[in-house]
């Protein structure tokens, strides 16, 4: 063979495609089930809730179909972003006994599966919220989606133990979201009820990082007690607590908010402080966690309870107007 | 693969009897959500345009 043909036999083969495996999608087994947990449902029903709270309290009128659609963006808004959070985060949930059974650990579904439906529900989330609502709220979405997925999940939650504090802001978004798809406006009272909400996030997440500690350090998560350690958390956490129920009270002092919400709010705060108290006075044994999983308990109460007060006392009045 | 999953040639793989029954249920919720959403869109347009977009002047 001459050294011309060679060449050219050589080149034939080096420009044949390698052998590929093709490999073939698997069957599903995901159920109708596995997508509603990517949504992660009980935080949605909390932001629900605010968001509704937010909707309500503000001066205006929104249409009960406007407000229902509107709603119903945030809520699948939040919903994407849990899904885009469990997407990134498949690493590490899987190491996790608390998130271990989370459909994509499990091997339900996969991550691009994950992606596809929290990129495609984020997008249509956004979109109808502007055409429903406005722009002014369909943007407060869209920068929440992208602040708990990019800054918290890409970011902090793996590079700082201060993750939940800044990552915080994106769970105290949906009042505020409510409040502008209401009135096309963000105002002082939504961004008190913004403020109690990202103050509410430390001690809330602090407390089930106390009892979850060594979940989180085995997958390398710089949570407070993994970095800081216990004690140091519990200060952080009557700190913050501190701060948190007074804020509490602020809606009654700026008149949004009737007696009835003054009142719960103080007495709320007040529970509050007196279980961070004993948090801060806590061992680390048996009873301290006990301690911890009741605080964690009751902050997600006082939260409920908060809004729920703001939301029904609201309803009253008008109720009362109208009679009046 | 999942086991159970059979090629079986020309009419690619089979699916189980659960992977079946599992994408019914996905199929079913996508077109329940889809009719939702028709539904919702129509709500919504009635109120943003009104009724009286069926009057406008030719």
């Amino acid at each position: 063979m001459s050294l011309l043909s060679q060449s050219a036999h050589l080149g034939a083969e080096l420009t044949q495609p390698a052998p590929v495996q093709l490999s073939r999608a698997e069957p599903s087994l995901a159920g109708v089930e596995d997508y509603l947990a990517l949504l992660k449902p009980r935080v949605m029903s909390l932001v629900i809730f605010t968001a509704l709270a937010g909707m309500v309290v503000a001066p205006g009128h929104l249409h009960p179909v406007l407000g229902f659609a509107s709603l119903l963006c945030i809520a699948i808004g939040a919903g994407a972003s849990g899904a885009l959070n469990m997407w990134y985060d498949a690493d590490i949930d899987a190491i996790m006994t608390r998130t271990r059974t989370r459909p994509i650990p499990a091997g339900r579904v996969t991550r691009s599966e994950a992606f596809s439906f929290g990129i495609t529900l984020s997008v249509g989330s956004v979109l109808l919220l502007g055409l429903v609502a406005n722009w002014l709220a369909a943007g407060l979405l869209a920068f929440t989606i992208f602040f708990y997925v990019v800054v918290y999940s890409m970011w902090l939650k793996r590079s700082t133990p201060q993750n939940i504090v800044i990552g915080g802001a994106a769970g105290a978004f949906p009042p505020m979201i409510g409040w502008a798809a209401a009135t096309g406006t963000v105002s002082l009272e939504s961004i008190v009820l913004f403020l109690i909400i990202f103050f509410w996030t430390p001690p809330h997440f602090w407390a089930l990082a106390l009892i979850k500690s060594e979940d989180y350090a085995r997958a390398g998560i710089p949570m407070l007690p993994v970095v800081s350690g216990r004690a140091e958390t519990r200060k952080q956490i009557m700190i913050y607590s501190l701060l948190l129920a007074p804020l509490g009270v602020v809606p009654w002092l700026m008149g949004f908010a009737g007696l009835t919400y003054g009142i719960s709010a103080i007495v709320g705060g007040a529970i509050f402080l007196a279980l961070a108290v004993q948090v801060a006075r806590s061992g680390d044994d048996a009873a301290g966690d006990r301690t911890a999983k009741f605080l964690f308990g009751y902050s997600i109460f006082y939260l409920f309870a908060l809004f729920a007060v703001l939301l029904i006392e609201n309803r009253v009045q008008v109720l009362l107007g109208y009679i009046a | 693969m999942e086991e159970g999953n059979k090629d079986n040639g020309e009419n690619g793989i089979v699916l189980t009897e659960e992977q079946r029954k599992r994408r019914r249920a996905r199929s079913i919720a996508i077109g329940l959500a889809l009719g939702a959403l028709v539904l919702l869109f129509y709500a919504v347009t009635i109120v943003k345009l009104g009724p009286g977009i069926l009057r406008r002047p030719m």
